[in-house]
């Protein structure tokens, strides 16, 4: 690690300008924050000394909002406004939550996502995860003394499109810029410092509270290469703690529970579980509201046995993702643990036993993902140089298009590096056919009703041709977050269509915009003022991007072009003056475009001389 | 409004977005050939993505941004073209003009063709036998014979420049790739 940085003589003597960034791990059970400070990554702690977050939102009738402990202690009190594990809900519908009948919340079936109605209303997952990332938000500030430049924030590698984007909904809303959404088994082994001096292929083994999810990572010279990864996105610590419930249900043969109740008896079996990591047996009592009581004794090895179908039903996505990276568990040189429930001795048995060898622990299994977080924000700011890595990731599960007979076709296979874009050809199937419905799916399965639906949208105005003879090319752009968007042109008429994958799971920009005003309904002027100081922010930060780039690299451009960037700068900086911050966005946009040819000239320069100084290392 | 049928393929697999004059090879200063130095491969793809990553511009300007992402989609494309043994065949022959997978060709060696029942037999018994040695077994033998069929490519490309030749081999090794997912299909469902 760099110690001391010395700036070389001539170059600029100005202080490198410490950005502000964190990450942010936002999880089923609790989420953290965490940044660089002095070069190591640290979690922050609130005013009370807590590191760890209860990922619990307690929604009063007066529009209070209790995040964290109070509301944590609040849940058995008021089971129905009080939402715990809410990740589990994000960008699924009703349909998916497989225990909805032992759950304690009102649900309503909403197009796209579930909601939750609560004594302030009706909210959906992304609101109720934003209450949680506004008070992180709020604890770095705090912390760090200052407005965030972004934030990192993870999710589970196995998250499908609908709830990466759900998630960067919920950041927006709380008013965080995200810099990168970002896998947590690659957060954990950024964290475990695997680019000091390890090389070779590592497992990182993820069970969290609600999600389980296995990446086999390549680290070589800096980078990090995802080769593969899989998972279960609705297998957790929780149902760990379900499997104690029931065994407490069939020792107290109680009558029919109360929301409240039941709440109070998965409190308990999580406590018995947790017990159990440190000791052989643990005595579990109860007392319910209707007098009923129960006391039994759970020893670890029955709580193995009840457990045992969960943990094997870990090691199945695991070999897949080996088999995926076309790799045994011989090759693993080490295996990273990550999530709170990786302390159960049973997963880390099953894990040793599987690899062959003792897992990695040494780093909190409930921090690692967040201080790893910290660390890619750090980069992503700008604040390393030097000794920066590199992040190849991949995305999870395949996407593909809904074909005639109901049938999927792949356009991107799963595990392919992002970014990545690939387009297809297709065509028409009935003569005369102007119109064409473009289902985008993903997953792995041939029925596009067994795949997840993440869009449909149409192409109209083909003009009319005989069956097939129609050339409509529909292209897949996947980002570097792992986000998809699709467009569709046909290509004689040049008709076009495309849709960020947005509408039908995640929510369309105007929810998002009905949130935000619900959010800022005392305080419009508020509101208007952040929106210019935002714009203005971003204005001045890309007049200086590219008064620097025209200073080092300006002979890559004529002196039309040099006149044409001056000009478009000259106008923004006249808009900044002004109180019209949509002008100002549009004055950005302009200077953007103007650019855009300037940066592609760069970016030729700098891959010509990457590849010259390659040659040398290579041949030389 | 009734819904239009949905869309059907025009071509059997989806292809890169990005039309670029430079080939694979020369972005990363590779020569020409099916043989290939997986190690300088791997090695100028890093390079490249450390220049050209999306995270190496993300504090900076939109079209900044853009580009960078447009690279790294590229860079990407480019990687897994040549890393992989069946589009690297293909896109060789391509750069001849040539395509392997075309639908009408189909020529394939009667040897081969009665070899590949043979190993589909021998999947449905492990299957039915719920038997993973037989199944790694067969792995084992899938995985050789993938490796004699790219040893023959890179003789049939860069030393006879048979191209017809290549593009049977090209087609046998879809084959097996095909195969040894099945076989990981098996493997999977023996698993669970």
């Amino acid at each position: 690690m760099a110690l001391l940085q010395i700036s070389e003589p001539g170059m600029s003597t100005a202080p490198h300008q410490h950005r502000l960034a964190v990450g942010i791990d936002l999880g089923t059970t609790n989420s953290l924050v965490a940044t660089v400070r002095s070069g190591l990554s640290v979690v922050l702690d609130d005013e009370a000394g807590h590191s760890l977050l209860p990922s619990v939102v307690r929604y009063h009738a007066d529009c209070r909002v209790d995040v964290g402990y109070a509301a944590l202690s609040a849940q058995n009190l008021d089971p129905h406004n009080t939402v715990v594990s809410v990740k589990r809900f994000m960008g699924r519908g009703l349909a998916d939550i497989e225990d909805i009948a032992s759950l304690p919340y009102r649900f309503v079936d909403a197009p796209g996502m579930v909601q939750l109605r609560t004594v302030a209303g009706v909210k959906s997952p992304v609101e109720v995860s934003a209450e949680i990332l506004k008070v992180l938000r709020q604890r770095a500030e705090t912390a760090l003394g200052g407005e965030l430049l972004g934030a990192v924030i993870t999710v589970p590698a196995y998250f499908d499109d609908a709830q990466r984007q759900a998630t960067k909904d919920a950041a927006q809303l709380a008013g965080i810029n995200v810099l990168r959404l970002l896998n947590e088994p690659t957060a954990a082994a950024i964290a475990y410092g695997l680019d000091n001096a390890s090389e070779g292929v590592y497992a990182v083994y993820d069970l969290g509270g609600g999600t389980f999810d296995i990446s086999i990572l390549k680290l070589s010279k800096g980078v990090f290469e995802v080769l593969s990864t899989n998972g279960d996105s609705a297998l957790g610590g929780d149902d760990f703690d379900q499997r104690v419930f029931c065994w407490m249900l069939e020792q107290g043969r109680f009558s029919p529970l109360s929301a409240g109740d039941a709440r109070l008896l998965l409190t308990k079996a999580r406590d018995a579980k947790e017990a159990l990591t440190e000791h052989t047996e643990v005595r579990v009592t109860a007392v319910l509201s209707t007098g009923e009581m129960m006391d039994a004794t759970l020893t670890q090895a029955e709580f193995n046995a009840m457990t045992a179908s969960l943990v094997s039903k870990t090691l199945t996505p695991t070999r897949k993702a080996l088999r995926d990276a076309g790799l045994t568990a011989s090759e693993v040189k080490g295996v990273v643990m990550v999530g709170g429930s990786t302390r159960t001795p049973c997963v880390r048995q099953a894990v040793a036993d599987f690899f062959k060898q003792t897992p990695l622990t040494n780093l909190d299994p409930d921090k690692v993902v967040a201080l790893g977080a910290a660390m890619q924000a750090d980069v992503l700011a700008g604040n390393r140089v030097g000794d920066d890595w590199l992040l190849l990731d991949v995305i999870p599960l395949s996407l593909g298009l809904e074909t005639m007979g109901g049938l999927t076709e792949k356009v991107i296979p799963r595990n392919t590096t992002i970014p990545t874009a690939r387009a297809q050809d297709f065509t028409t199937f009935k003569d005369g056919q102007t119109a064409m419905s473009v289902h985008v799916l993903q997953g792995e399965r041939e029925l596009a009703s067994d795949c997840r639906s993440l869009a449909r949208f149409e192409l109209r105005g083909i003009p009319p041709m005989v069956a097939g003879a129609a050339r409509i090319r529909v292209t897949f752009q996947v980002d570097a977050d792992g986000l998809l968007s699709v467009a569709a042109r046909e290509q004689s008429s040049g008709v076009e269509a495309s849709v960020q994958v947005k509408p039908s799971y995640g929510l369309g920009d105007e929810d998002i915009t009905r949130m935000l005003k619900d959010a800022f309904t005392h305080a419009k002027d508020d509101m208007y003022a952040r929106a210019l100081n935002e714009q203005i922010v971003d204005a001045q930060g890309l007049i200086a991007a590219t008064r620097a780039a025209m200073a080092e690299d300006g002979a890559l451009l004529n002196e039309t072009e040099t006149a044409a960037i001056e000009t478009s700068i000259t106008a923004l900086e006249k808009l900044m003056a002004g109180p019209d911050h949509q002008a100002i966005k549009r004055g950005i946009e302009a200077l953007n475009a103007v650019t855009t040819e300037f940066a592609q000239r760069r970016m030729d320069q700098n891959v010509r001389r990457a590849m010259a100084g390659q040659k040398l290392e290579t041949f030389g | 409004m009734e819904r239009q049928p949905c869309v059907s393929p025009l071509t059997p697999n989806a292809s890169p977005v990005m039309d670029f004059t430079q080939t694979h090879f020369e972005l990363f200063g590779l020569p020409q050939s099916y043989a290939l130095n997986r190690d300088m491969l791997d090695s100028a793809y890093r390079e490249l993505q450390n220049t050209v990553h999306p995270d190496r511009f993300a504090s900076q300007p939109e079209a900044e941004q853009r580009v960078a992402m447009q690279w790294a989609t590229q860079v990407n494309e480019a990687y897994q073209t040549l890393r992989h043994p069946v589009n690297r065949g293909v896109y060789l022959l391509k750069l001849q003009g040539i395509d392997a997978l075309d639908a009408n060709n189909t020529k394939m060696a009667p040897a081969f063709l009665m070899q590949q029942m043979e190993w589909r037999e021998a999947i449905d018994d492990a299957r039915a036998g719920k038997s993973m040695d037989a199944l790694d077994a067969l792995s084992d033998d899938l995985h050789a014979a993938h490796r004699r069929i790219e040893a023959q490519l890179a003789e049939l490309i860069d030393a006879a420049h048979d191209y017809a030749g290549a593009s049977e081999a090209v087609r046998q090794l879809r084959f097996m790739d095909k195969l040894i997912a099945e076989v990981g299909d098996v493997y999977e469902e023996l698993e669970s």
